[in-house]
């Protein structure tokens, strides 16, 4: 059972690969790393189960937050443009007009 | 069977990271390769370096990438030449070190030289010697302190390095605008 769900998170796995290789628009991409973060997690907790050794789940849970970071950071780029000073509102109206042509 | 699968992943990402020209694309993809890899890692037993690779790989270096993207451009300018030399060169080392593999122990091999050299030792004595129930903790700590004091002053003067280069842009771009505002 274990080895069919670890086959299937593979299969998906490829599916968010291809979205994140072919993505038309930016968004695609993060969503397409978004859910590949979620899919090692998964795929890490079945083969822990597979091996035997559930311990393994811990590492999935720092995955899980490691991935919720990186989310969160991404789209603050998004937003802002920049990652260290929120920067002034002229700024940020660029930004958005940039996220408009591309 | 997993790992020749994730090994095919991986060579997949880095093979789009070449060809891909949108920087922002690639640093999601630097991302993804960092995960796959940490994954090979927790497949090999070493779920440290997993840990490693996951929180720094996929974690700090994708943020610290778009930072530095949100300063530079976001395009890959397309090089004018093939690169024949580079590429004979990374050619030449790679068979270098796959001949090198050749001389390795099996992996997982109890009969390996790194299993019989000082391994032994602190299994049987590092409880009475140093006195952590945890063998991993105690050579770190202890018998390779000095070895650890210097990994820690090398992550400390890279920590200050990069606070200085992402602080220094910040405020030399807040000048910027008020002279913009005066003038």
């Amino acid at each position: 059972m274990f080895t069919a769900a670890a086959a299937a998170i593979l299969i998906t796995m490829f599916l968010a690969l291809i979205r994140l290789f072919a993505g038309p628009t930016l968004y695609d991409r993060v969503l397409a790393v978004n859910s590949f973060g979620t899919k090692t997690v998964l795929l890490i907790g079945v083969m822990g189960f597979l091996s035997e050794r559930p311990e393994f789940l811990d590492i999935a849970l720092l995955y899980a937050l490691i991935n919720f970071i990186t989310t969160i950071a991404i789209l603050k780029f998004f937003r802002y443009r920049a990652l260290g000073d929120a920067p002034d509102r002229k700024h940020r109206t660029d930004a958005w007009k940039r996220l408009s042509i591309s | 069977m997993i790992n020749i699968v994730l090994l095919t992943f991986l060579a997949l990402t880095a093979l789009a990271i070449v060809r891909l020209r949108h920087l922002f694309a690639v640093v999601m993809l630097t991302g993804v390769y960092s995960l796959l890899s940490a994954g090979l890692f927790v497949l090999l037993d070493a779920v440290d370096v997993a840990f490693t690779e996951a929180a720094v790989g996929a974690g700090i270096s994708t943020v610290l990438m778009l930072g530095t993207l949100a300063l530079t451009s976001r395009r890959e300018k397309v090089p004018g030449r093939t690169p024949l030399l580079p590429l004979i060169v990374v050619m030449i080392t790679g068979a270098a070190l796959l001949y090198g593999t050749l001389d390795m122990p099996r992996f997982g091999d109890p009969d390996a030289p790194i299993h019989r050299h000082v391994a032994p030792r602190y299994i049987q004595k590092s409880g009475t010697e140093v006195g952590v129930p945890n063998i991993v903790t105690s050579v770190l700590a202890s018998y390779r302190g000095f070895d650890t004091l210097g990994e820690v002053t090398v992550i400390f003067t890279a920590g200050i390095g990069i606070l200085l280069l992402l602080g220094g842009t910040g405020g030399r771009r807040r000048k910027d605008e008020e002279t913009e505002e005066e003038g």
